[in-house]
């Protein structure tokens, strides 16, 4: 039984977490939701008593009859791993790069107990085979860059799970991986639970993640937990209103008609297009990896099209292409019947009619530019600047919800919500006929994403814009979307409207993304309308 | 690994051929005749054209290049014009003076940098730290000539410790020939020793805070075995790079190094040849250094292959 | 020390240096080329503030001049490493993978492998000793170096989105180099600037005192070291007064280059709020 009682973290005077408690109970799963910045992984370090410097704790961390936050540090090593394991949100960077994945697996046992390299090199064998690493595919001599992020953070499980702890906690296990591999590893940790017996907290910002997983959940806001109860319990009932909100805004379905007219706007007509691979020494040639395979499709005039697929199927390469910033090797793509060539020759016309919104709210803008030079950026595609430049940023940034004073200040005064804004806003500027949304709302809280989705029906609705909503997110795409493409391995599997495709998915590949996508159990979300 | 050995030692050739064209063409071909220029304005014509003749400066560009290039490569570096000795035994002789000064100060070096910068690391923000901080500021900014004569005026001068300068030579065995390298590789190492031990450091706190770190300690792993077990090796790779740099500069550092404790080494050996205008010397000199410089550049990157298995795909 | 304190001490000892160079083009104490065998080796006095050398020249007046020598050489030599090396730099990250980026990284190698006294050595060999023969060799050196730190964290820059953005908005690599990546490594280049100046002056010191850097009649730091040297067992201070000053010259450009990181490091800046 681990236990906390009144827990409480400061980091340099600031209170991080209140009055904490929380039981996690023995076998079971323990689920932790909140948003980013709400005190999750503090909770988690705390526990593990590896708080960042400049903390204190107050409060108890009782697991069994001792507490944790009490012990000396070299006694905190001995649980560290044994009693106790944990596992994090980045596996391409949790691992040594220069060990290993056998030695360091076998590094957990030789810390903890005494036993010979060879006997701990057999335990981590077994334990890599548990985790689904078998041997025979994944020789322990292995180094971490030769594994894929989903075999890595298998690897951190083995490492943590290998001398079958009380308690695992896994914060975000899974929030870096995609879908099908997140599936593949919840279904690994479930079966941890259900063989050895050990608690598993754990960590997440998805509620439809802890809703498939957790026996109970504890809902958490800025440091405190204002909710928690047996899962099923908390979601048909949803006592606390931050936990309402939570949940809407994850299944928030923007008011939008359909207004997709007949006229094509983009067409794609079997676009190729290779890269070319590092060359292996002086010697060797450099290889040809072809990211986009005969991909054809066609995007009407004020219609929202969907791509969805994994990391690694194409869509960021396609994406690039239509933007005209990678040349084709293959095939074709017109904007309103004008071809897009690569390159800075590109005709203004054409790019004038096309904008981007990227993913990343803080990489998307100059920091050294005030906003209004950021948001004015595109005119540069127009003959001259236009006298009333002003005036249109002012009124781009108002269409977005920022007010026009936020001009002549500069992006880092500005939160991620904020930041995604003006990105539309920039791209507005040009009154282009497409703007292309490249994971434009994935890197944002819940809420957050909510607003931004309900700004972009809005302005679609006001501007007749043509969205390709690109995402790994389906569920947000299913809410956002006329039509739906899936692609994998370069190409597009299948395509139809987004109701059909979700509702009676043909390709197998389309069965299994939509499968391994967690979702809240429909009849558990009926109470709270009430 | 092979693959990656043999892909380095076809850049490292190419690099060594580029370096002795162009160390060619700066002394054989910008000074218009070398032979005029070797002997001077009063030279009469004869005499020009007999050292034209010795020189064999008659053939092509192309010729003499791939004569001397082709003479580097066995071992024949041409006749010094003013010792009349073969070049070769003159840079024999000398080699055996600069060649260890220069890795004995890269050894006290890096044996004073590494747990110097550990230290630090480990104690960061503390008083230990600041110190280590402090001193290995005031230690970069020291000309390690100018740090040379204090250790002269204080160890030969004052205390009587070491010899101001001169070298004994090897014959008497390995001792004395040590302690007369010993204040001149201390003077060569302090410098570079607080630069290392600087990176070391910084190497050190940027890996502590890696994830792979916090993984460690989630397993278990106090501070120290973290340090030692994953920390160490990955904060290698930037300080091999500073080692490997470091070389160079300690040997042209050997040859500055050499005037303040008159030793006969290859820095002697330069300084004469400008003087008397002996460009065989000088540019046989030049492409050693250069040539040393860049073995070491290739021995570098075999090690970096050693300790990052990233380098070493598996094809 | 505090960062910033360690800033504003730099700054001031680089600053004493650079004014006292600068006033020495209008006065000195003594006039440095006139010798007095009369004066020669005196002591500290209120006429000779830090007493004369062997030719009765006024040491104080020829540490003076020596800055100059010293601030001039390893600026130019700082000048042209960036007006080289950024735009090498810069043009090698905008094509990367390109040809061009090729022959830059390959051509940095190569420099490398020529530190800057080979340098020194082989353009001595062929025009003769020089002042500008250090600048050149100094300055040739700080080309790769500059080269590669603008080409590295250039190479960074491009992958961020606001890049991509510029180039979805029309702009040329020519552009968006000079628009998007120049002002975002500007403080890394000032940093670096401060580092290499401060090596720089180390260099010239190290060239003059092996003769191949400034010349007779020319004051260098370094050359007063080679000429105090024969004169250590009897006049020490000879021999300290010069490395003190490029010591604390050199230690002041080392503590403003570490406190500019710290001040300019948006990380560093964003950890301390």
């Amino acid at each position: 039984m681990i236990r906390l009682e009144n827990l409480s973290v400061t980091i340099h005077g600031a209170e991080i977490l209140s009055a904490v408690s929380l039981d996690i109970a023995p076998g079971k799963v323990t689920g932790l939701v909140g948003e980013s910045g709400s005190g999750k992984s503090i909770t988690a370090l705390a526990m593990m008593g590896l708080l960042p410097h400049g903390s204190t704790a107050s409060g108890h961390a009782w697991l069994d009859e001792g507490d944790v936050l009490a012990k000396p540090e070299r006694e905190m090593c001995a649980l560290r791993g044994n009693r106790v394991g944990m596992i994090f949100q980045e596996p391409m960077t949790a691992l040594n790069p220069l060990k290993t994945i056998g030695d360091q697996v076998a590094e957990t046992l030789m810390i903890h107990r005494r036993t010979t390299r060879r006997e701990a090199m057999e335990i981590a064998r077994q334990r890599l085979a548990r985790v689904g690493l078998p041997a025979d595919r994944f020789p322990l001599n292995r180094y971490p860059h030769e594994l894929s992020g989903g075999q890595r953070q298998r690897v951190c499980i083995a490492m943590a799970v290998a001398l079958n702890p009380e308690l695992l906690i896994a914060d975000e296990p899974t929030t870096a991986l995609d879908v099908t591999t997140q599936a593949q590893i919840l279904d690994l940790l479930q079966g941890l639970v259900a063989e050895e017996g050990m608690s598993l907290l754990l960590i997440t910002h998805d509620l439809a993640v802890v809703s498939g997983m957790a026996d109970h959940v504890a809902v958490m806001q800025a440091g405190r937990i204002v909710e928690q109860g047996p899962t099923e319990t908390l979601f048909r009932t949803m006592a606390h209103p931050y936990t309402r909100k939570l949940f809407a805004a994850s299944s928030h379905q923007p008011a939008r008609m359909p207004q997709a007219e007949d006229t094509a706007l983009l067409c794609v007509d079997r676009a190729v297009r290779d890269y070319a691979t590092a060359r292996i020494g002086l010697f060797g040639k450099p290889g040809r990896f072809r990211a986009v395979n005969g991909v054809s499709f066609t995007l009407h005039r004020g219609e929202s099209l969907g791509l969805v697929g994994e990391s690694g199927c194409g869509k960021s390469t396609l994406t690039r292409a239509i933007l005209g910033l990678d040349p084709l090797q293959g095939g074709a793509i017109r904007l309103g019947g004008q071809e897009i060539h690569a390159g800075p020759h590109l005709d203004a016309s054409i790019r004038r009619r096309m904008q981007v919104v990227f993913q990343d709210p803080y990489g998307s803008f100059n920091p050294r530019w005030r906003v209004e030079r950021l948001v004015a950026e595109p005119f540069h595609l127009s003959d001259g600047r236009p006298a009333d430049m002003r005036d249109r940023v002012a009124r781009a940034l108002d269409d977005v919800g920022i007010e026009p004073g936020a001009m002549d200040r500069y992006i880092h005064e500005f939160s991620g919500g904020q930041r995604q804004r003006i990105a539309i806003a920039r791209a507005l500027i040009t009154n282009p006929e497409l703007i292309v949304l490249d994971e434009a709302v994935s890197a944002l809280d819940v809420r957050v994403r909510a607003q931004i989705l309900d700004l972009l029906a809005r302005l679609q609705e006001a501007h007749g814009l043509a969205y390709l909503f690109i995402s790994h997110d389906l569920s947000v795409v299913r809410s956002v979307t006329d039509r739906v493409m899936v692609m994998k391995s370069g190409e597009i599997v299948e395509e139809g409207p987004t109701e059909t495709v979700f509702a009676a998915p043909s390709h197998d590949y389309t069965k299994a993304l939509i499968a391994a996508t967690p979702t809240i159990p429909a009849d558990w979300q009926g109470e709270q309308h009430a | 690994m092979l693959r990656y050995a043999l892909s380095r030692a076809v850049s490292l050739g190419l690099s060594l051929l580029v370096a002795s064209v162009v160390i060619f063409a700066v002394i054989e071909v910008i000074p218009g005749d070398p032979a005029a220029y070797m002997l001077g304005m009063n030279a009469t014509p004869d005499a020009v054209a007999a050292l034209r003749e010795q020189l064999g400066l008659n053939g092509t560009l192309v010729s003499r290049y791939l004569s001397w290039a082709g003479g580097m490569l066995t071992g024949d570096f041409g006749v010094s014009y003013t010792y009349k000795v073969p070049v070769a035994d003159l840079v024999a002789q000398r080699l055996w003076i600069s060649l260890p000064l220069a890795l004995y100060a890269l050894a006290l070096s890096t044996l004073i940098a590494f747990p110097v910068g550990l230290l630090a690391a480990a104690r960061r923000g503390g008083v230990t730290d600041y110190g280590i901080m402090g001193t290995t500021q005031l230690g970069i900014a020291v000309p390690n000539f100018w740090f040379a004569m204090l250790l002269v005026l204080v160890f030969a001068v004052n205390l009587r410790w070491f010899s101001a300068g001169g070298f004994p030579g090897w014959q008497g065995g390995l001792l004395p020939g040590l302690k007369a390298l010993t204040l001149p590789a201390v003077a060569l190492a302090l410098p570079q020793a607080s630069i290392l031990a600087r990176v070391m450091r910084s190497a050190l706190i940027e890996t502590l805070g890696q994830d792979y770190i916090r993984t460690a300690r989630a397993k278990g792993l106090s501070r120290r075995q973290a340090v030692l077990r994953h920390a160490l090796r990955n904060a290698l790779i930037p300080v091999l790079t500073i080692i490997g740099l470091q070389f160079s500069f300690l040997l042209a550092g050997a040859i500055i190094i050499e005037n303040v404790f008159f030793l006969p080494g290859l820095g002697r050996l330069v300084f004469q040849a400008i003087t008397q205008r002996d460009l065989i010397v000088v540019e046989s000199l030049v492409m050693l250094l250069v040539f040393a410089v860049i073995v070491v550049t290739f021995l570098v990157d075999l090690a970096y292959a050693a300790v990052d298995p990233r380098l070493r795909r598996r094809t | 020390m505090r960062p910033g304190a360690q800033l504003w001490i730099g700054a001031g000892l680089s600053a004493v240096f650079l004014l006292a160079a600068l006033l020495s083009f209008a006065w000195t104490p003594h006039d440095v080329t006139a010798l007095n065998i009369a004066d020669k080796l005196k002591p500290m006095s209120a006429t000779y503030p830090l007493g004369t050398d062997h030719f009765g020249r006024d040491i104080l007046s020829m540490l003076m001049v020596g800055a100059r020598t010293s601030i001039a050489v390893a600026l130019v030599a700082v000048g042209i490493g960036v007006g080289l090396g950024v735009p090498l730099g810069l043009l090698a990250a905008a094509n990367r993978g390109s040809l061009l980026d090729e022959v830059v990284m390959r051509g940095n190698d190569l420099i490398f492998a020529f530190p800057s006294l080979v340098i020194a050595i082989l353009i001595t060999a062929v025009f003769g000793p020089s002042a500008l023969n250090a600048i050149l060799a100094i300055g040739i050196f700080n080309v790769p170096v500059f080269a590669r730190v603008t080409r590295g964290s250039a190479l960074s820059l491009w992958t961020l989105d606001y890049v991509l953005a510029a180039r979805v908005a029309g702009k040329g690599r020519l552009r968006i180099s000079v628009e998007h990546i120049l002002p975002n490594i500007t403080n890394l280049l000032i940093v670096q600037g401060t580092i290499q100046f401060s090596l720089g002056i180390l260099a010239e010191a190290a060239l003059s005192y092996v003769g191949l850097g400034a010349q007779p009649p020319t004051p260098s730091w370094g050359r007063m070291l080679a000429e105090a040297q024969t004169m250590i067992y009897t006049n020490p201070a000879l021999a300290i007064l010069p490395g003190l000053a490029i010591v604390a010259m050199v230690l002041g450009l080392n503590l403003m280059g570490d406190g500019l990181r710290d001040l300019l490091d948006p990380r560093v800046r964003r950890a301390r709020g």
